[in-house]
């Protein structure tokens, strides 16, 4: 029991490791329009990515969790393999894919579409897909878990009672399976706001982020305070993000499930 | 249970094809990769083994995935016991500030994962840790416990607090009851808690990248540094080595003798 008091405070105790060091003015500097600008770009990205999941997300986790038995079970297998394979492989693959001497160039140039290699990483695009690729299966997960729960009969019994396909599905389906929704958002986004691989390795030098720019701040420039102060804001949204959820949820439920954030 | 379910919507199939062929594609595209060589006579693509071999052969990889396993089977062990303590703990006993390690024993889940990697970055560097194998374990513990709590609690609120007390009551002392009661019945949980813990540690890369010192690179860091120098055939069997072992790993998880109930569980422990 010591040795988990110790590591509960561990994690806590590193936050307060940050504040001692801090001035103002790295919030000052942080507040500039160009890391304002790299900022935006982050939430800009995530936001969509969070959103392009969601939309992708939800036909493929009903499928899922109206398939048989069979077919279910081996859809999540299909989907969990590249949900377990490395980041760095699955992130090297997509790079490898649109690389100058990959297979959709190359084909291109034999098709006579284009007449040289394209590289079609180093964009933003490119670090959208990415995300939206690798993120995928956040997304599913909880969808599938929700939607694995829903009662279909409820669907039959909107459509006896009169309501139109749209109407079932937003006054039914969705409030019925927002939970799913809401744990997979939170799944996305966080981790989508500090990515740092995929826009490194497919975003070339031209898309800087809020996890490069931390990474290069801690490990490149070595300006630590300045780092952590970039952090502590990402780290701010999320909390504020998190937090304005939770409650909206607690509202609506009359009682907080920790558990499924 | 199986109740009656309706056949989805055609495009919600349609986008769910297309989005198990834009899972795929990238993969199947680096096994092929993995396995053509060029013929340096006549410029052909050949079907050969040469990049394995040079994979296999690569004294810093072999390293690299020695680290890895080092450090996985370390974390494991460490985030299995603390995680399962802080389980019990908060299953069974209430004590001052019971709340906040609850909602603390949560952090690691939701907080970015460079904002933990930094602040665990300037932990080691304040307690003056030098970095190498021993704080990229304790990194990996931080950040790994949690799913091991989370999956021994989900078993520790089925369990039947009648099956203790009858041990009791048949005069089993207190460690007799734990080893030979408690500790089987919460097993699966602590097991599968385990090997996410482990799966956590082998593909980690961030936290990794901050808290490994010089010379202790693990598999994605190792990877990660080949792929940035340039992109060689080596690293496409070395990835498809990697994703074959994740394939077996996934296969041997959802074995089919497991219902799809406990399937269903499971995915409620990752999400």
């Amino acid at each position: 029991m010591i040795i988990v008091f110790i590591y509960s405070l561990l994690v806590k105790g590193v936050y307060g490791g940050i504040i001692f060091e801090w001035t103002i003015k790295n919030y000052e500097r942080a507040f500039d329009w160009l890391y304002l600008q790299i900022f935006y770009e982050s939430l800009k990205l995530a936001a969509l990515t969070t959103l392009s999941c969601l939309l992708i997300g939800y036909p493929v986790a009903y499928v899922l969790a109206t398939a048989t038995a069979g077919t279910r079970n081996t859809l999540l297998v299909l989907l969990i393999i590249p949900f377990w394979t490395n980041f760095v492989v699955r992130t090297y693959a997509l790079k490898l894919l649109f690389s100058e001497q990959g297979p959709i160039s190359q084909m291109g140039i034999s098709l006579g579409l284009w007449s040289e290699p394209i590289m079609w990483s180093n964009s933003s695009g490119m670090v959208w897909f990415g995300m939206l690729t690798n993120y995928l299966p956040y997304m599913v997960l909880p969808l599938y878990v929700s939607l694995e729960k829903f009662d279909f009969a409820l669907l039959e019994a909107g459509r006896d009672l009169g309501a139109s396909a749209w109407n079932n599905f937003w006054r039914v389906l969705i409030p019925l399976t927002k939970h799913g929704i809401i744990t997979g958002s939170i799944l996305v986004f966080t981790p989508a706001l500090g990515e740092f691989l995929i826009p490194d390795m497919l975003g070339g030098a031209k898309v800087m982020l809020m996890g490069n720019l931390i990474t290069e701040q801690f490990l490149k420039m070595r300006d630590w305070p300045f780092g952590s102060a970039l952090s502590i804001i990402l780290m701010s949204v999320v909390v504020f993000g998190l937090v304005t959820i939770l409650r909206i949820w607690m509202k609506e439920d009359g009682k907080l499930k920790p558990e499924k954030a | 249970m199986e109740r009656s379910r309706p056949s989805p919507p055609w495009f919600a199939q349609t986008v769910t094809a297309l989005t198990f062929l834009l899972l795929y594609i990238p993969l199947v595209v680096l096994v092929i990769y993995s396995f053509v060589s060029i013929d340096p006579a006549n410029g052909q693509a050949l079907f050969s083994l040469e990049w394995y071999k040079q994979a296999l052969q690569d004294d810093e990889l072999r390293r690299a995935l020695n680290m890895s396993l080092w450090v996985g089977l370390w974390s494991t062990l460490g985030a299995s016991i603390i995680g399962t303590a802080t389980a019990w703990a908060l299953d069974r006993f209430s004590f001052p500030g019971k709340q906040w390690l609850d909602a603390l024993t949560l952090v690691p889940l939701v907080i970015p994962e460079i904002v933990m990697a930094l602040s665990l970055l300037i932990w080691f560097v304040l307690l003056k840790f030098s970095l190498g194998s021993i704080s990229i374990i304790l990194a990996h513990i931080t950040f790994s416990f949690s799913y091991v709590v989370i999956t021994v609690r989900t078993r520790l609120a089925d369990f039947d607090h009648s099956l203790e007390e009858a041990a009791f009551d048949l005069g089993a002392t207190p460690i007799q009851t734990f080893g030979r009661v408690s500790f089987p019945l919460i097993w699966p949980g602590i097991l599968s808690g385990a090997l996410m813990a482990f799966t956590l540690s082998f593909d980690d890369f961030l936290i990794t990248f901050f808290t490994a010192g010089v010379g202790s690179d693990t598999l994605p860091i190792k990877l990660y540094s080949m792929i940035k120098y340039g992109i060689s055939p080596k690293i496409n069997a070395l990835s498809t080595l990697i994703l074959l072992a994740t394939i077996i790993m996934v296969i041997f998880a959802f074995r089919p003798k497991k219902s799809s109930q406990s399937q269903t569980e499971k995915l409620k422990a990752i999400g």
